[in-house]
């Protein structure tokens, strides 16, 4: 990072940002709201959900506000009629090919921005029956919108795994192991680093799907418990997620100095010894007091 | 370098045979269980050679199969999950064993081969059992309908090569580009020379690389691909970077339904690329070429191969050009079906061994390019104009055209059209006069469309326009790549606007939301009008599409995805009540 610094304007505000900085965070630094999706701060820009674009004086098209650095004497403005009209079509054809339901933050959006995927007529959608391989994860796809969170997680942004890339082409795109092999088969460690990225819940914990499918499944109910994880010495931060008293998934924190919202499969999915029947030895009546 | 996990599944004898061809050391030697001798690192480096590879491995089965694809990504050290993506993502690669045998089929049914009956014509070679593919444009427009054979362990037969159709080309209006068409022996260095190839190189190099820059820059050159940037520009960029490693990329990728004149050039007068080539690379400092070429153009890349081995054979191409005076090599890379490669990032990924998706710019080639190096990308057209300023100057080359775009350029008119073919005319000229010169009857044609897919329709009240680059903007339409499609008034146009709409929804590479999403309803949403009066809430939602793509798509696929359809409507082609 040079020392340089760069001053623009962002709706009419100007402000003097280290050069490098892009239009996202000047602007998050401004308290100016910009919506995201395969934006993440643990993960490089990728700039393809296109939600965040705004409008720069003299270019031809809106820009990405999450991958585009700030320029000297630019001036930015990240909420005109151009750029709410383009949010509410991007969001209007998100929510016209992917079952949405499970983003509130997309949900929101679309409601903020009066996205109306109805003026479509049998739209060809995202139909993939979920992929159940294992106990621990759900790849649900029908609800993925392509944000690529989840392959450069798996890839040179986190895991460094590389178990999962976007094949094929155009509407028919999708996140695939090689030859759609069943991840157990693939390089997949199970880190699950890709759950922790998905906006859209179209990857889950196994715990989730299931409990879902139940019609179980009621966060409004669950609580969030921060400890450390007892596996190694690395002392990675989790969040253990709780319903009725058992733990029903686990998360770090994406702005934590240790993990950067990334876990390993222990970390991630070795809860379960936690709620296993204790089987202790049998001891003295003096011992038991004790405690 | 990640420790990669590969597949279990094993090549047979010839897909490994194929690999170890290719990458040129094994990178890997087991000397027992436990030793190992990696060379990953190496192995990283040469990931260009996955697409090339991937080629092999396809022509050799007829597909590509899980044991060949995964020797291939341990070879070169790319990701099995990686090497399934880039393969997944080109039209002329098989990833499960084909139903039928035989060789692959395609016949294009773009707008000029549906003129020609291509569906009938497909249906006809399926009932001779043939195994049929109907895909977009392959560059043949002028012998419409165009067929491109994609053949099994042995070359891959396009139209030119089976000798059955003739080069269409006419140089009555103006004779700059195809001075040598049909005159020098495409596969003779020596004809080439004969015919004062290889004097405008000369010229350069005793003139110097700042005043060859100055030259292309003083022309006006400016880019034919379709962006019209001006060349002298990005040459100086490119010259003015000290950095260690510099590439000219000739992007021969022409995808452009309607375009063919790539092809042409190629075909007829490859040592021209190659030379023009050469002298960017000496006025830029650059020191390796890069030719992308569609991979359903075979004829050419044949000859260009060929031309290319006469060149280093001749001492034209590598580290001593001209006795000494640089150094210049060029590394041929043929595409494998995909429209969006001929975007100038797409195709750097391409070539790199990637995805064919383009990068956000900035940063621009110039600046951060092919493997991350500064970058001159310029189609053939645009290179060769570069042979003439070199040996005529500056003087002579704005003497056709007009002041504002100085010099010829190539015409690629096909559809219902007297004689189609390739057309060389001076910047300015009225398309009524082009169209006369290839046999149109003006007073039959309904439409013209200029520019190919991503280009605008013209009524006929608008045949007057003159074919320069502010001559058709100012009219909102676009020159594009050249192309000239022209449309009869028994056409019916709302078949060819749903198959420009599907050609968009098919190569869609589908990395950003508004153009993945985007191309297919607008697609779907023709389909649904069809014929039809479109009402208010349909041409609004056409225009919500047209929006959306043209202002937050990455690249310029996305922003002309709408262009054609809605020049149809604002021109009262479609939709009009009568």
């Amino acid at each position: 990072m040079s020392n340089k610094s760069v001053s623009l304007h962002i709706d009419d505000q100007l402000i003097t940002v280290p050069e490098g900085t892009t239009i996202l965070e000047a602007a998050q630094s401004m308290n100016i709201e910009i919506p995201t999706l395969c934006w993440a701060e643990n993960l490089t820009p990728v700039n393809v959900c296109r939600l965040c674009v705004v409008e720069a004086e003299g270019a031809r098209t809106l820009i990405p506000a999450c991958s585009r650095t700030c320029e000297d004497g630019a001036a930015v403005k990240t909420n005109t009629d151009r750029v709410r009209e383009n949010r509410r079509m991007v969001l209007e054809l998100l929510d016209s090919a992917n079952d949405l339901s499970q983003s509130d933050n997309l949900q929101e959006l679309i409601s903020d921005y009066g996205a109306d995927s109805d003026r479509y007529t049998d739209p060809v959608k995202t139909t993939t029956p979920p992929k159940v391989e294992d106990d621990l994860f759900v790849r649900a796809y029908e609800r993925c919108v392509l944000c690529y969170k989840c392959v450069e997680a798996c890839g040179d942004d986190a895991q460094f795994t590389f178990a999962i890339a976007v094949a094929g082409r155009g509407f028919d795109a999708k996140i695939s192991t090689e030859h759609d092999v069943p991840l157990p088969e693939s390089a997949c460690v199970y880190c699950g680093n890709c759950i922790g990225v998905c906006p859209t819940n179209a990857l889950q914990f196994k715990t989730e799907f299931d409990m879902r499918e139940a019609a179980n499944w009621r966060p409004e109910e669950q609580s969030v418990t921060e400890t450390i994880c007892s596996y190694c010495g690395v002392g990675c931060t989790l969040e253990l997620h709780t319903q009725d008293n058992q733990i029903v998934k686990v998360t770090s924190p994406a702005d934590h100095s240790v993990t950067s919202g990334h876990l390993c499969v222990k970390g991630r999915f070795g809860w379960q010894y936690v709620q296993a029947p204790v089987y202790r030895a049998p001891s003295s009546d003096s011992e038991q007091s004790a405690k | 370098m990640p420790d990669l996990k590969f597949s279990d599944a094993e090549p047979d004898d010839h897909e490994r045979a194929l690999v170890d061809a290719l990458v040129e050391q094994p990178p890997v030697v087991r000397q027992s269980e436990r030793v190992v001798l990696g060379g990953i690192r190496r192995a990283g480096d040469a990931r260009h050679l996955l697409l090339p590879g991937l080629h092999d491995l396809n022509a050799s089965r007829g597909w590509i199969s899980p044991g060949g694809l995964n020797y291939l990504a341990e070879s070169l050290q790319v990701p099995p999950a990686e090497a399934f993506g880039v393969a997944s993502f080109y039209d002329l690669f098989e990833l499960e064993e084909p139903d039928m045998p035989g060789p692959r089929h395609h016949v294009c049914v773009d707008a000029s081969c549906a003129l020609a009956d291509a569906s009938g014509y497909a249906q006809q070679l399926r009932a001779e059992g043939k195994n049929v593919h109907e895909g977009p444009c392959l560059g043949q427009c002028e012998n419409a309908p165009a067929l491109f054979i994609q053949a099994r362990s042995s070359d891959p037969v396009d139209m030119a090569s089976t000798g059955e159709t003739e080069q269409k080309f006419n140089a009555t209006l103006a004779n700059r580009l195809l001075r040598r068409f049909g005159l020098v022996d495409p596969q003779s260095l020596r004809s080439y020379r004969e015919h004062g190839g290889y004097q405008a190189l000369k010229t350069a190099i005793e003139v110097g690389q700042e005043e060859i820059i100055r030259l292309v820059t003083e022309s006006g050159l400016t880019g034919r691909g379709g962006a019209a940037f001006p060349t002298g520009r990005k040459w100086r960029t490119v010259a003015n970077h000290d950095h260690r490693q510099k590439y000219v990329v000739a992007n021969a990728d022409e995808s452009e339904p309607g375009t063919f004149k790539d092809r042409m050039i190629i075909e007829n007068d490859p040592f021209a690329l190659i030379e023009a080539m050469t002298i960017a690379g000496f006025a830029t400092g650059c020191t390796k070429g890069w030719i992308y070429i569609r991979g359903e153009y075979s004829t050419a890349t044949k000859r260009l191969r060929s031309a290319i081995e006469q060149a280093y054979q001749a001492g034209l191409l590598g580290a001593n050009v001209h006795d000494g005076a640089f150094t210049f090599d060029i590394e041929l890379r043929q595409g494998a079906g995909a429209y969006i490669c001929g975007e100038e990032t797409a195709l750097f990924n391409s070539i790199e061994g990637f995805r064919g998706e383009p990068r956000s710019k900035p940063p621009f080639p110039t600046e951060s390019g092919l493997f991350g190096c500064p970058t001159i990308v310029n189609n053939p057209e645009t290179l060769i104009n570069v042979l003439d300023i070199a040996t005529y100057g500056v003087d002579v080359f704005r003497s056709v055209g007009t002041p504002n775009s100085p010099g010829t350029k190539l015409f690629c008119v096909s559809g219902d059209v007297g004689n189609p073919g390739l057309y060389e005319a001076a910047f300015g000229l009225p398309l009524h006069e082009l169209l006369e010169v290839a046999g149109v009857q003006i007073e039959d044609v309904q439409a013209v469309l200029l520019g190919g897919a991503a280009g605008r329709f013209l009524a006929p009240p608008n045949l007057d326009l003159p074919l320069s680059f502010e001559g058709t903007a100012e009219r909102g339409a676009t020159l594009g790549s050249g192309a000239v499609t022209v449309f009869s008034k028994d056409v019916d146009l709302w078949s060819v606007l749903v198959r420009l709409a599907k050609f968009f929804r098919d190569e869609s590479c589908g990395q950003c939301v508004p153009c993945r999403i985007g191309t297919t309803r607008q697609h779907e949403v023709l389909l649904q009008i069809r014929g039809t009066q479109p009402n208010e809430s349909e041409r609004v939602l056409l225009s919500d599409l047209s929006m959306v793509m043209g202002d937050s798509s990455i690249c310029g696929l996305g922003h002309t995805a709408a262009s054609a359809v809605q020049s149809a409507f604002t021109e009262g082609l479609v939709g009009v009540q009568t």
